[in-house]
């Protein structure tokens, strides 16, 4: 309470200030301190060290990448002036090499120049002998990297990368000081503790006080590029707890003024949210809630070996037509409502964003149409023959689905949800539910998993890493597809096999030229959703974070770290 | 000779209880316990309640009906005149739209079932084992080492296995509801009979010493004869305690099956199901978790009070006084 009325009494003051703030003017430091709770708590502040979400966050605070994802997943330069592409020169017309140009003048928060040697330094950093860098994947495709001058640098790939992004982009890359980390390469990575808890950045703040799993004090940093920024002269990042309390912290008490992450359900953000000292937001990411429909017949007659693989196809979710019509007999913005709210959103498609990849145009699936689903059903020779309420098939089987997915509340409400609908269109639904430890456990001796799949459906969310999602949909390749001579492991779910899929994702994978890469994405998501309906996408689940209300300049993101933009935070009224 | 006689046959002709059979007597006796009646009047209730109650209340539990979600139950308009509430919905709604007081009765069905079966199943079973044990000294130490090890098994591990052993098998069979009633009842059945084993067995030893055994063996009663008219009536005591530990306990065990997702489909309510589903909006919708849970503890609390009133109805000693 105390804290309250003090934060309140500091807002009060600030109030002809932040309205300068607005004006992006000001000088440095005019807002006084700012609180972000964490209900994880920061271990460390180099990236490099650790993958967990928090201490990659935290660090975005002090150290920065050459350029950074906005919310809508596009790059903007950071270190640099541009982004390099083909057309601009930076990248090379073969695709080997990406050439970055450093911003003039640029100082580490200690004084000294950030310089080329440093990016080269990074990269020596990350894939030194004997180090376990947490970033690996982000050097995979890299072969070398030159320092052409003292602001230019160039990043070598050992085979043509159409997209050469991945390097010093992101939270997950920042650029370090050489400097500060020359004798911490390889195995003495984690004896640098001053190094790694306090590391000289170029980012809005630096460290004062660091303390593990516990709280970090940070101060604006004096040489930042932009005079006026950042508005914050301190902030407090308290980590530990949980989500619900952090959710309190901000949106019912104002003791914070920005939680990070708050996994929810609906109703209980909604009622924080009436506590009136916060707001909740949210943004969109890849993560899709879907059904994958099962091509291959998972009956408990055939013998092991066949059940469920391509041997053995299934007798009528082969069938395009019934594939729409359950996909066409979903209420999705009801299930939205149950069960994500204001963290979700229907969606057709399995690649939700980034825009570029994204078709906006499918929304087919929205719309739910009953009959429709119904006169599909009747057109394809599915009708009810024995009068039994469950359509058969022209042999005689009944239209009968196994539903399964992992325990978890929101699932369960989605399948009882899903089972009503597909029952009045005719379809006899049995539900199972299966703890997610075994579920997404991947033990090629148990039934029960997602890949394994001993069931018709199956529904459960997915999502691809960075901004491209050439990987992900080459999940559905026909070489990926889980049978017992791969220990059931791959990643084509559904057993779908389609040659020119296959076709157009080898182009994708050889095509630089952005424009053209989001055609052919969204090409290939077509096929697999309204196409084909083999995925039957539900939801597009978002991120849900709370501001106070007296916190402006957030912009939620989920491409890059959420404090990406905090140097640009500001008190109003 | 006549005269002296008739008296006593006017006795016998006004009072007639002096003809009351056994169990005349056991009922006597158990009358005058109030908790084990009440805890009667209580499970023939909740009996009915969950027998013929949804036959009358035709309301289907699993029916959705999302307009009409999140309904409070009628009584909440005593002190909040806002509150959504609907007299064809007394006792709310979930927040599917779901009627609460169709899935009481439904899910109390499926509970009271799974409970009295794998109740009754273990406690054969435990009976069985613990009066072998103790009656015949040869099969003592087989029998209990066999109890041990049956105890050393990690229950929850076990149960996982039989799941993914017989599931199929007894779905394609029994269909998905009966096949998993029987698995689940079979599964706690034969995990829980252990400890009914060990009371009985103890209590049987101690009994064996006894006065009127002896005198029993010495005029030649065979063994069979031994158990069921000596030693059974006397540990029926410490097997109805077990047996009404036993009720909850297999009400809890089918809970916690359906919770980690191997016990009935989610979409098929069980009193422990209830609850736990309600568990994250307690707050919110308290009745969602007070109904079952009080149906779960008034159920267990009246068998439990019905077996104190049996254990004295039916001891011979306590009987007598």
């Amino acid at each position: 309470m105390k804290l309250r009325t003090a934060l309140m009494g500091a807002a009060a003051m600030m109030l002809p200030l932040a309205a300068q703030a607005q004006d992006e003017g000001g000088e440095r430091g005019r807002d006084g301190h700012v609180n972000i709770i964490y209900w994880q708590a920061v271990s460390i502040m180099n990236p490099y060290l650790s993958g967990g979400t928090k201490d990659v966050e935290a660090a975005s605070l002090v150290l920065e990448p050459l350029a950074r994802f906005d919310p809508t997943g596009e790059l903007v330069p950071y270190l640099v002036d541009e982004i390099p592409t083909v057309e601009n020169g930076g990248v090379a017309e073969d695709l080997t090499s990406i050439t970055w140009t450093l911003k003039e003048g640029l100082v580490w928060s200690d004084g000294t120049p950030v310089t080329s040697e440093d990016v080269v330094f990074t990269w020596q950093y990350c894939t030194a002998e004997g180090g376990g860098c947490a970033q690996g994947a982000k050097f995979d495709a890299v072969s070398s990297v030159e320092a052409i001058d003292e602001r230019t640098v160039r990043v070598n790939f050992s085979a043509p990368t159409p997209y050469p992004y991945t390097a010093f982009t992101g939270a997950e890359s920042p650029i370090i000081q050489a400097a500060q980390f020359a004798d911490c390469l390889g195995p003495r990575a984690p004896e640098c503790t001053d190094a790694n808890f306090m590391p000289v950045g170029t980012g809005p703040f630096t460290v004062t006080d660091f303390r593990v799993n516990d709280v970090v004090e940070l101060a604006a940093n004096e040489n930042y590029r932009d005079a006026s920024k950042p508005a914050f002269a301190t902030v407090t990042f308290k980590g530990g707890g949980d989500a619900t309390a952090a959710g309190r912290a901000v949106m019912e008490t104002g003791e914070f003024d920005y939680a990070w992450n708050l996994q929810l359900a609906p109703d209980v953000i909604e009622s924080m949210a009436q506590g009136g000292m916060g707001v909740p937001i949210s943004a969109f990411g890849t993560l899709v809630e879907r059904i994958e429909v099962n091509l291959t017949d998972p009956s408990p007659d055939l013998e092991e070996g066949v059940r469920s693989t391509v041997e053995a196809p299934h007798p009528f979710l082969t069938d395009p037509a019934v594939r729409e019509a359950l996909s066409i007999a979903i209420d999705r913005d009801l299930l939205v409502e149950v069960g994500y709210g204001q963290a979700g959103r229907a969606t057709c498609n399995l690649v939700p964003a980034p825009e570029l990849y994204a078709d906006a145009e499918n929304t087919g699936c929205l719309t739910q149409d009953l009959d429709r689903a119904n006169q599909l059903l009747d057109e394809a020779g599915y009708m009810d023959t024995d009068g039994d309420g469950v359509r058969e098939t022209p042999d005689g089987e009944p239209l009968s689905i196994l539903y399964q997915t992992s325990t978890n509340a929101v699932r369960q409400d989605f399948q009882a949800l899903i089972k009503e609908w597909w029952e009045q269109i005719g379809f006899e639904v049995e539900l199972r539910n299966i703890d997610s430890g075994v579920f997404f456990g991947g033990d090629p001796g148990s039934t029960d998993t997602f890949q394994r799949f001993y069931a018709d459906v199956e529904m459960y969310a997915n999502n691809f890493p960075g901004t491209d999602p050439q990987a992900y949909l080459g999940a559905y390749l026909c070489d990926n597809i889980p049978s017992p001579d791969t220990q059931w492991q791959g990643e084509n779910i559904n057993r779908y096999c389609d040659e020119s899929y296959d076709e157009l994702w080898r182009t994708l994978s050889q095509t630089g030229e952005l424009d053209e890469r989001g055609r052919i994405a969204k090409q290939l998501n077509a096929m697999l959703t309204s196409q084909s309906n083999v995925i039957i996408p539900l939801v597009d689940r978002g991120r849900v974070s709370a501001h106070s209300n007296t916190l402006g300049g957030v912009q939620l993101n989920t491409w890059d770290s959420e404090l990406w933009n905090a140097a640009d935070w500001y008190r109003t009224e | 000779m006549t005269d002296a006689n008739l008296p006593l046959e006017q006795i016998a002709a006004e009072q007639p209880f002096k003809h009351r059979s056994h169990w005349w007597d056991v009922w006597a006796q158990f009358r005058t316990h109030k908790g084990a009646l009440l805890g009667l009047f209580f499970l023939v209730f909740i009996t009915l309640f969950v027998l013929i109650g949804p036959s009358l209340w035709g309301v289907d539990a699993t029916a959705l009906d999302i307009r009409n979600k999140d309904v409070r139950p009628i009584y909440t308009i005593l002190w909040d005149s806002s509150a959504k509430v609907s007299w064809a919905r007394p006792l709310g709604t979930d927040q599917l739209g779901r009627d609460n007081m169709a899935a009481l009765m439904q899910g109390g069905r499926i509970s009271m079932a799974v409970g009295w079966t794998a109740m009754l199943l273990s406690v054969i079973l435990g009976t069985l084992v613990g009066v072998l044990a103790g009656y015949f000294r040869r099969l003592d130490g087989v029998l209990m080492r066999f109890t041990d090890l049956v105890l050393a098994l990690p229950l929850l591990p076990l149960l996982l296995v039989m799941m993914l052993l017989f599931r199929d098998t007894l779905r394609a069979a029994f269909g998905p509801e009966q096949g998993i009633f029987i698995l689940i009842v079979v599964a706690i059945g034969v995990t829980s009979w252990m400890q009914t084993a060990r009371i009985v067995r103890g209590d049987v030893l101690a009994l064996k010493e006894r006065e009127f055994v002896l005198a029993a063996r010495s005029i030649g009663t065979p063994s069979r004869r031994m158990i069921t008219r000596h030693v059974l009536p006397n540990v029926l005591s410490p097997i109805m305690v077990s047996a009404t530990l036993g009720l909850a306990n297999a009400i809890i065990t089918e809970s916690a099956l359906s919770f980690l997702g191997l016990g009935f489909p989610s979409d098929f309510p069980t009193w422990g199901k209830i609850l736990f589903d309600s568990v994250d909006r307690m707050a919110a919708f308290p009745e969602r978790v007070l109904w079952p849970g009080l149906a779960i503890s008034l159920t267990v609390l009246s068998v439990n009070y019905i077996g104190d009133g049996l254990r004295d109805a039916l001891d011979p000693r306590i009987r007598g006084t």
